[in-house]
C-alpha cells in the first residue's frame, strides 16, 4: 500500500496514507484529482471494483466528505479516497461513466445530503424519501426526533429505559 | 403528479386524437360503502363461519417480519392446515399482515393493495413497529401507529413475533370473525375521510386517486 501511495503521489497531490489494516487504507485528495485517480486507478493499479460511495457530514467545519472505497481483486486491498467538498451548495463530479453503480449512490446523497451531482442519470428523481420538504435528512442539523414528533401521532404509554441502567438495578440491585 | 397521470391530448392507431385524464378515466371514483349484515342474523353467522375458514394472505411484505411467513408456508409450521395459504395479488387476498415497520413509501403501496383487496377484508398488524413505531420511534421516514391509516382488526406483539404468535393470531383472527367484530373494511368506509385526511399528512406527493380499487 505504501508503494501505491508513493507511486500515486508522483501524479496526484495527496495527503497522508491511513493505514487500517495491511489490507485497508485511505487516501485524502482534493477535488479536482478525483476523476483522474479513479481512472488511474481503476485502469493501471487494477481497483476494479468500486466497493460503496458514502459521505460524512462534518457540520463544525462547515464540510463534507466523500468516501469513494475501491477494490483489487486481485490483491484483496481496499483503497478508501476521501474528498472534503464545502457544505454550502455542494456538489461534486460525478463518475457513474467510470462505474454504473455510483449513479445509484449519487442518486441516495442527492437525496440524503443534498450534494449534487450534474450530469448523473436519474439524480434529481425521488429515491425513498417521495415529496420530502424539509432539508435533507442525513445532514446533521436535521433533528430527526422533532420531525418524527411534529409529522406522525405516537400512540400514548410508550416508555423508554437506558438499557445500561436498567441492567444495572436488575443484576446488582445492592450497588445503586 | 406523475406524468402519466396527468390530462393529455393522446393520438389513437386509427389517427384520431382524444383526451385522457387517467385520475378519471382509467380509476373509479366512487368511495367505498358501509356493507350492510345479511338479512338475518343465523345467516351472517353463516357467512362468518365461511369467511374465517377462507383466509387469504397477501404475500406483501412490508418490513424484516416478512421474514417470519417463510417457516410458516414450509413443513415446520405449517399454516395451510388451518386453511391459511398465500396470494399473489390483491384481488385473490382478503388478509393483509403488515409485517413489520412501514415507511411512508412502502405505507403508499400498503394503501393501494388494501383498497384493491376484496371486502370483507382484514388486517393485521405484526410486531411492535406497527404499535407504536417500536425501535424507529424517532424515524423520519416510519410511521408510528398503523391504525390511523389502514383499520387494524389485530395486533400481534413481538419483535419479532415467532411463528407460533402468528398461528395463534391467525386462530385469534378466526374467532373475531366468527363473531362478527372483523369488520375492518365498513370500519375504513366509515371512517374514510378520516382516514384519508391521515394518509395524506404523511404521504406528501399523492398522486392516485382517492379509492382505487
Amino acid at each position: 500500500m505504501r508503494v501505491l501511495h508513493a507511486q500515486l503521489g508522483h501524479h496526484f497531490t495527496l495527503g497522508e496514507l491511513v493505514q487500517v489494516r495491511a489490507d485497508l487504507a485511505f487516501v485524502t485528495l482534493p477535488k479536482e484529482h478525483l476523476r483522474s485517480a479513479v481512472l488511474h486507478l481503476r485502469d493501471i493499479c487494477k481497483f476494479s471494483h468500486l466497493v460503496l460511495m458514502t459521505a460524512v457530514d462534518w457540520l463544525e467545519e462547515e464540510r463534507f466528505q466523500l468516501t469513494y472505497l475501491l477494490h483489487n481483486r486481485e490483491k484483496h486491498w481496499d483503497l478508501g479516497l476521501r474528498v472534503m467538498i464545502p457544505r454550502v451548495a455542494s456538489h461534486m463530479e460525478s463518475i457513474h461513466d467510470i462505474w454504473p453503480t455510483a449513479a445509484t449512490y449519487q442518486r441516495e446523497l442527492k437525496e440524503m445530503f443534498g450534494i449534487d451531482f450534474p450530469g448523473s442519470p436519474g439524480v434529481d428523481e425521488s429515491f425513498i424519501l417521495e415529496g420530502w420538504k424539509e432539508i435533507p435528512p442525513y445532514r446533521r442539523d436535521f433533528d430527526t426526533r422533532h420531525y418524527a414528533e411534529k409529522t406522525f401521532t405516537q400512540r400514548e404509554g410508550r416508555k423508554t429505559e437506558d438499557p445500561a441502567k436498567t441492567m444495572k438495578a436488575k443484576l446488582y440491585p445492592d450497588e445503586t | 403528479m406523475k406524468k402519466e397521470l396527468e390530462k393529455r391530448t393522446v393520438t389513437g392507431p386509427d389517427g384520431q386524437t382524444f383526451e385522457v385524464e387517467p385520475l378519471i378515466d382509467y380509476y373509479c371514483e366512487a368511495h367505498p360503502t358501509v356493507q350492510p349484515p345479511a338479512y338475518s342474523k343465523i345467516i351472517e353467522n353463516l357467512f362468518n363461519w365461511a369467511r374465517s375458514e377462507s383466509i387469504w394472505i397477501l404475500g406483501f411484505g412490508t418490513g424484516c417480519g416478512a421474514i417470519e411467513m417463510r417457516p410458516l408456508m414450509t413443513p415446520r409450521f405449517d399454516a395451510y392446515r388451518y386453511g391459511i395459504q398465500w396470494r399473489p395479488t390483491p384481488r385473490q387476498a382478503n388478509l393483509l399482515i403488515i409485517s413489520g415497520y412501514l415507511s411512508v413509501k412502502t405505507l403508499k403501496r400498503v394503501i393501494r393493495s388494501y383498497e384493491q383487496m376484496q371486502s370483507p377484508k382484514y388486517v393485521i398488524g405484526l410486531g411492535s413497529c406497527t404499535i407504536n413505531g417500536g425501535m424507529y420511534w424517532d424515524s423520519y421516514n416510519t410511521i408510528k401507529r398503523l391504525d390511523d391509516y389502514l383499520p387494524v382488526d389485530l395486533y400481534i406483539v413481538g419483535c419479532m413475533p415467532r411463528p407460533e404468535a402468528l398461528l395463534e393470531g391467525f386462530n385469534t383472527l378466526k374467532r373475531m370473525i366468527r363473531a362478527g367484530n372483523a369488520e375492518g373494511a365498513n370500519t375504513y368506509a366509515a371512517n374514510f375521510d378520516w382516514y384519508k385526511t391521515n394518509q395524506k399528512r404523511v404521504i406528501h406527493d399523492w398522486d392516485m386517486p382517492d379509492y382505487n380499487w
